[in-house]
């Protein structure tokens, strides 16, 4: 039984982290750029949703759509600065410049909200859910069923509308898209929008039972590439699968063989994952 | 023969500089800038002329600093002495690391380095013999010479010279040789270099384990004058992206970017912990941040690639200046130029 309800804990974080990698597995197999600052991103979500908290009162329901509005925006003017210009350049240049953006992001948070850890009152979403023996805290129930419903609502925006299909035109073959009559360059910039926005729910959702703090974003960036690896890069389902797979296996080595080591566990996976089937589990080779 | 001369200056330069500032602060800020360029350059062989971006440089830096203190805190040895240890365990996690990741193209080399570099900076965290969180401690007072454990800063300041240079010699060495031109084929894409009959897997290994012998004795030396490593402080990822940046922002893949790198940012860095106090450390890498990003967007070529892009600049705009000039300028000559 309490094996059961790691499991299902594990779930419903994984789903969140399905969320945001989705973003960054979307970006990332559409123009082969990958952004290190994507943890910061759900960084500063998270504070968005503290702050709209305390400064505002404002509740879930006003908070999660304003990160997400707020985040759209800073992911397209990330695009419209910065990726646009890296992307045909060296790969050094791409890889410093969104490690530059996260160094920026992260000890400005640093800075500005200093380095102690905040969180949001649990009596926000509270309760507790008890369930043929599976006592589920009502506030990780909300926010993992949220973004299980985003992340396959993202799969189905980019499978079954026309939209989804400009998008995935660029992804595909730009200069065929361009003949099409698509502008890649507005498309890339939607996809950084909604790469940032699916950060800006997930982070508003974590923070509703998670610590808020300046440095959150490392580990959650890293958890974002296992994921898109493990899911094959540009895959949507692949991301859902390998974001609860993540999950679980965080929530499984954490009760096993104790909390410092459940990154530990995720990092290797990754590693193996890397070394032995680079294109992911789900991806094509 | 210009090149030459260039270095030479830079080498007295480099040499008799303490001796003009007398102020001990100064010197130590000195011996700090060489000790970074030490790293800055090694990683350069990696990253800047194989063009494999290593973010997982710390993992190397310290094994090296963790030898040293680990020989004195165990055998009671002069921490220098952990230098082989640290040099071999290094090679041995570059052969570990690299070997498999270097199929990979792109940004997984970069992924899989900062995966593992975490990965062993947990591991440090949690190991006794390691001293877990609190690290290592070198010897409080010097017991001998071989502690190499001075109260003024310039025997570190010549000590981390010698090493830059034999360093920077041996780099200088590889660029005109073989391996040279074989690395910056590599940098220039991996399919063409196959192509062209190099063997890419093969140099990309020779590079890294290079690269991640010198940056472990950085790691020494640094244990060595600081007689102290923690987990944060030696294997954090800051470690490694320090190493990055100052590679990147004075030239990737050039013989003295690291070092002029190193020479603008480690001042740089005291600058700000020393006006700011205790919240200094947010604000210099929100600066450290900012520069990377702007060097990325405006000048990936580093800053030592800027008289050339300035001269070429100036040349373009003569040739328009000419071509206006003309009575009857042909109707393509100058839109071309303007996108050249």
């Amino acid at each position: 039984m309490i094996l059961l309800q790691v499991v299902v804990s594990g779930l419903l974080m994984g789903s969140v982290y399905a969320l945001f990698s989705s973003g960054l597995t979307l970006v990332w197999g559409m123009m082969n750029v990958i952004n290190f600052a994507h943890g910061d991103f759900v960084m500063l979500a998270m504070y968005v949703a503290f702050f709209a908290f305390t400064l505002a009162g404002l509740g879930p329901v006003a908070f999660v759509p304003l990160a997400a509005a707020l985040l759209f925006v800073l992911g397209v003017a990330v695009y419209m600065l910065l990726i646009r210009h890296v992307m045909r350049g060296p790969m050094l240049a791409q890889i410093l410049g969104t490690f530059g953006l996260a160094l920026l992001l992260r000890y400005a948070a640093f800075w500005a909200f200093s380095a102690n850890f905040v969180t949001l009152p649990d009596t926000l979403v509270g309760g507790t859910l008890v369930l043929g023996g599976l006592r589920l805290e009502a506030a990780r129930l909300v926010g993992g069923l949220t973004a299980l419903l985003l992340t396959i609502g993202m799969h189905l925006m980019l499978t079954r509308t026309s939209l989804g299909s400009r998008l995935l035109a660029v992804a595909e073959d730009r200069q065929a898209a361009m003949l099409m009559g698509i502008r890649p360059d507005r498309m890339q910039a939607l996809a950084w929008g909604l790469a940032a926005a699916s950060t800006g729910i997930a982070g508003a959702l974590i923070a509703l039972f998670f610590y808020v703090s300046p440095t959150v974003g490392e580990n959650l960036a890293l958890i974002a590439f296992v994921v898109v690896c493990l899911g094959g890069f540009g895959s949507v389902p692949g991301a859902l699968l390998a974001g609860l797979a993540v999950g679980v296996i965080e929530a499984l080595s954490a009760f096993w063989a104790g909390a410092v080591y459940k990154d530990v566990m995720v990092y290797a996976l990754f590693l193996l994952v890397l070394w032995f089937r680079p294109q992911g589990l789900l991806g094509k080779a | 023969m210009k090149r030459t001369v260039a270095g030479l200056v830079i080498l007295l330069l480099v040499l008799l500089l303490p001796l003009a500032v007398q102020n001990e602060f100064y010197q130590r800020i000195g011996a700090l800038v060489l000790l970074a360029a030490i790293s800055a350059s090694a990683w350069n062989l990696i990253g800047g002329y194989a063009g494999q971006v290593s973010v997982g440089h710390a993992v190397y830096f310290g094994m090296g600093a963790y030898s040293a203190l680990l020989v004195y805190t165990r055998l009671g040895w002069p921490p220098i002495a952990g230098a082989p240890l640290g040099v071999a365990v290094s090679l041995l996690l570059a052969a570990l690391i690299g070997t498999p990741t270097f199929r990979l193209r792109g940004h997984y080399f970069s992924m899989a380095t900062i995966a593992a570099a975490e990965l062993i900076r947990i591991l440090v965290s949690n190991w006794e013999l390691l001293g877990a969180a609190v690290g290592l401690m070198g010897p409080a007072m010097p017991r001998s010479v071989a502690d190499l454990s001075f109260t003024t800063p310039l025997p570190y300041y010549y000590l981390f010279a010698g090493v830059l240079a034999v360093l920077l010699g041996l780099t200088w060495w590889m660029q005109r040789s073989r391996m040279g031109y074989w690395l910056r084929a590599i940098n220039g894409g991996d399919r063409a270099a196959r192509s062209l009959g190099v063997p890419v897997l093969r140099y990309k290994l020779y590079a890294l384990l290079l690269s991640a012998g010198f940056t472990a004795l950085a790691g020494t030396l640094y244990a060595v004058m600081i007689g102290f490593a923690d987990p944060e402080s030696v294997l954090g990822i800051l470690v490694s992206v320090k190493m990055l940046i100052m590679a990147a922002l004075g030239g990737a893949g050039t013989l003295f970017g690291p070092l002029l790198g190193a020479a603008i940012l480690v001042p740089l860095e005291e600058a700000t912990n020393a006006i700011f106090g205790g919240s200094g450390t947010g604000i210099t890498y929100v600066i450290y941040g900012a520069i990377i990003l702007l060097i990325a967007r405006f000048q990936p070529e580093g800053l030592l690639a800027l008289p050339a892009r300035l001269r070429a600049w100036r040349g373009r705009r003569r040739a328009r200046a000419a071509d206006a000039a003309r009575p009857l300028p042909s109707a393509t000559a100058a839109p071309d130029a303007e996108n050249a």
